[in-house]
């Protein structure tokens, strides 16, 4: 998922004709200050892609420059979600007479394109469904017809007052070319308020972008939130592996993402806990000596649980991958195989005779034997 | 969807590395495929099969009622439009990381064209002894061999090792459905399920599936009002919240796509649910009422 921070998608919103707060991106408290000259009242936010900002006090109003300034030096150096506070967005306080929800995504269900609204905004919307489940309205979109003008009001109409129907419409309606044009999985602002004038304005703005589609969108790639990740995981993104690091000490290289996550289940129902979550699937699969380094790169590894099922990734060539690495590296680890599948009799032979052990018939055994070798010293 | 030996592939991006390698997987096998596409190498014979500039092109020289596509993702929806307007009846899918917006549209043509879109990011189908589409071992008699057992996967490597266990233990298989790790998909699990309930051959269905997305429990649903037994296994049970474990559709966000839901949803169908792989084929065994002692294979 390519996060976006919310300054980055009210930039989005405002090109696509939606009211947002004036507001001036900061790093520094004295620049906050500095802003609070331009702007007056303002609300002063921590710059991350994470929900939770304003509980964990990295959301708040200043009434004068000095306020800005402490609030600024408060929530710069905060962590929130994993993530370092670096930058502010400093906006203009604004009076609200109501506050909506709102956000277009991709529904499974549907397979198209959903618009969720609720009159409950700024809070949990997950619950607010569950608790007041008249007061909000999920409309499928047809990719086809698009979100009109009409069809938003029509949508909404019976959530918002009489006056504001037009101006939240318009806002719907924008929102979802915003949605089309960035490709995302989700776009949501929230709070969508009233302002006292009677006109929708977007608080917020989250804005999650479909990584499949995140090539075709250059200018939005470049300003993608950073993910905290390890050592590890920023090393393997590199080769072009799905790694995650896990806290066991069984190592797991498998192939594909149904095949690896079922053999972290098997470690952990045989008393074991997995070092890391590696698939190999795909293309990835003729890089299976890359993914072997990486997997023995970490220091909490005792033993390593190889487990291929062959379909596309044939099992000869990520066996061979696995070996040339096993030899260059020669750990002191044991290493325990179960290989089936496209190319699993080569495979086997090439087990044989290039580490002269002997894979394991059946996954369970494989299993049992690695995390019986990982658990002890 | 299950695909006959009477289904004729049309199979785009056939003179790529891996579209050749498992194309001629295919013909040895003993599925028709009539010919490749191509827009860059039109004219040309590629294993022996004429290769065309676009699936219309084909339409006019051959019959075809299937496309497989060995296609990049800037590709799959361009190629998708084409088959459909070929009248390709069945698309198959094949290539990972396809925009989900295209997907979209994909699906949605589909559905106007009253095709049948499996995937993407799907490993293929196969119906064994019989035919096969797209990346799946058919041809490897420990993991494939007819019989009665109908499967349907999210993941073609997980696919191949509950096919693998059900052959070790005796069982056979009577189509293989892979419906593809995406979070948004032509047919879905409970589709495929609709497909092998009235499925002669078919007594009883594997559903694999993982956490994230409500397939499961959609599919869950279906299955309680179907005759033949159902038996399913859930991958990611340990996988840590708010991370996409490998497919694009495989990742719990808050309370949505949990292994529990999944879980609760189809015990509470009637569904038996395995606790891994190997715990299968007993359960499948169990619901067809076969004598352990009836089957035979290496374990035994």
């Amino acid at each position: 998922m390519a996060d976006f921070c919310e300054h980055v998608g009210k930039v989005l919103l405002a090109e696509a004709g939606i009211a947002v707060p004036e507001g001036v991106l900061v790093r520094a408290a004295s620049q906050a200050a500095a802003a609070f000259d331009e702007l007056g009242e303002c609300v002063v936010k921590a710059q991350v892609p994470v929900g939770g900002r304003g509980l964990a006090g990295g959301i708040q109003r200043a009434g004068n420059a000095e306020e800005t300034a402490r609030a600024a030096n408060e929530i710069l150096g905060m962590h929130i979600g994993d993530h370092d506070v670096t930058t502010l967005l400093i906006e203009r306080q604004i009076q609200t007479c109501h506050e909506f929800y709102a956000a277009i995504l991709n529904d499974t269900a549907s397979r198209g394109p959903l618009l969720v609204f609720s009159t409950a905004g700024g809070m949990d919307v997950e619950n607010s469904f569950t608790l007041a489940p008249a007061k909000s309205v999920k409309y499928s979109i047809s990719l086809h017809t698009g979100l009109s003008f009409d069809t938003a009001r029509r949508a909404v109409s019976h959530l918002v007052g009489g006056e504001s129907v037009d101006s939240v419409a318009d806002t719907l309606a924008r929102l979802y070319d915003v949605y089309l044009d960035t490709d995302a999985e989700l776009v949501e602002i929230n709070p969508l308020a009233i302002d006292m004038t009677g006109k929708a304005m977007a608080l917020d703005c989250k804005l999650v972008v479909d990584d499949s589609a995140i090539s075709r969108q250059p200018a939005l790639a470049a300003q993608k939130a950073h993910r905290p990740e390890s050592r590890l995981e920023t090393k393997a993104a590199r080769s072009g592996l799905k790694y995650i690091d896990l806290d066991g000490s069984v190592g797991i290289l498998a192939n594909g993402a149904g095949l690896t996550m079922t053999t972290m289940d098997a470690v952990e129902t045989y008393g074991g806990k997995p070092a890391n979550f590696l698939e190999i699937g795909g293309e990835a699969y003729t890089i299976a000596g890359t993914a072997t380094e990486l997997l023995l790169d970490n220091p909490d590894v005792r033993s390593v649980l190889v487990n291929f099922c062959g379909a596309f990734a044939r099992t000869d060539v990520m066996v061979k991958g696995v070996i040339e690495s096993w030899k260059a590296i020669d750990p002191q680890v044991p290493v325990f195989f179960t290989v089936h599948g496209t190319g699993d009799r080569e495979a086997r032979a090439m087990i044989r005779r290039d580490l002269g052990l002997e894979p394991f018939e059946n996954m369970d055994d494989a299993v049992r034997a690695a995390v019986a070798a990982g658990s002890s010293k | 969807m299950i695909l006959r030996r009477h289904n004729r592939i049309l199979v785009f991006g056939l003179t790529g590395r891996q579209a050749t390698f498992w194309a001629g997987k295919m013909i040895a096998y003993g599925a028709p495929i009539v010919g490749g596409v191509n827009p860059r190498k039109p004219g040309i014979q590629h294993l022996g099969l004429p290769v065309w500039a676009s699936a219309k092109d084909a339409s006019a020289n051959c019959e075809f009622d299937t496309a497989l596509l060995f296609v990049p993702t800037t590709a799959a929806l361009s190629a998708t439009v084409d088959a459909l307007e070929a009248g390709a009846k069945v698309v198959i899918c094949l290539t990972e990381h396809v925009p989900v917006r295209d997907v979209m549209k994909m699906v949605a043509m589909a559905n106007r064209c009253h095709a049948c879109l499996i995937g993407p990011n799907t490993a293929g189908l196969v119906t064994p002894g019989e035919t096969f589409a797209g990346i799946m071992p058919a041809f490897n008699a420990q993991v494939f061999r007819p019989g009665e057992v109908g499967v349907v996967s999210r993941s073609g490597s997980l696919g191949t090792l509950v096919c693998l266990n059900l052959v070790q233990s005796g069982l056979g298989i009577s189509a293989f459905c892979g419906v593809g790790g995406d979070p948004i998909i032509g047919t879905t699990s409970r589709q495929a399920l609709a497909v092998m309930a009235v499925d002669r051959k078919t007594k009883a269905i594997v559903l694999c599936g993982e956490i994230g997305g409500s397939a499961e429990e959609e599919a869950a649903e279906y299955a309680a009002t179907i005759s033949k037994p159902v038996v399913a296994f859930v991958a990611g049970r340990s996988a840590p919240v708010g991370k996409r474990m490998g497919h694009a559709g495989a990742i719990v966000s808050g309370r949505t796509g949990t292994f529990a839901s999944k879980v609760r949803a189809l015990e509470r169908n009637g569904v038996a649910v395995a606790h891994l792989p190997s715990a299968i084929p007993d359960l499948v065994a169990d619901a067809l009422q076969i004598r352990p002692q009836s089957r035979s294979g290496p374990e035994t």
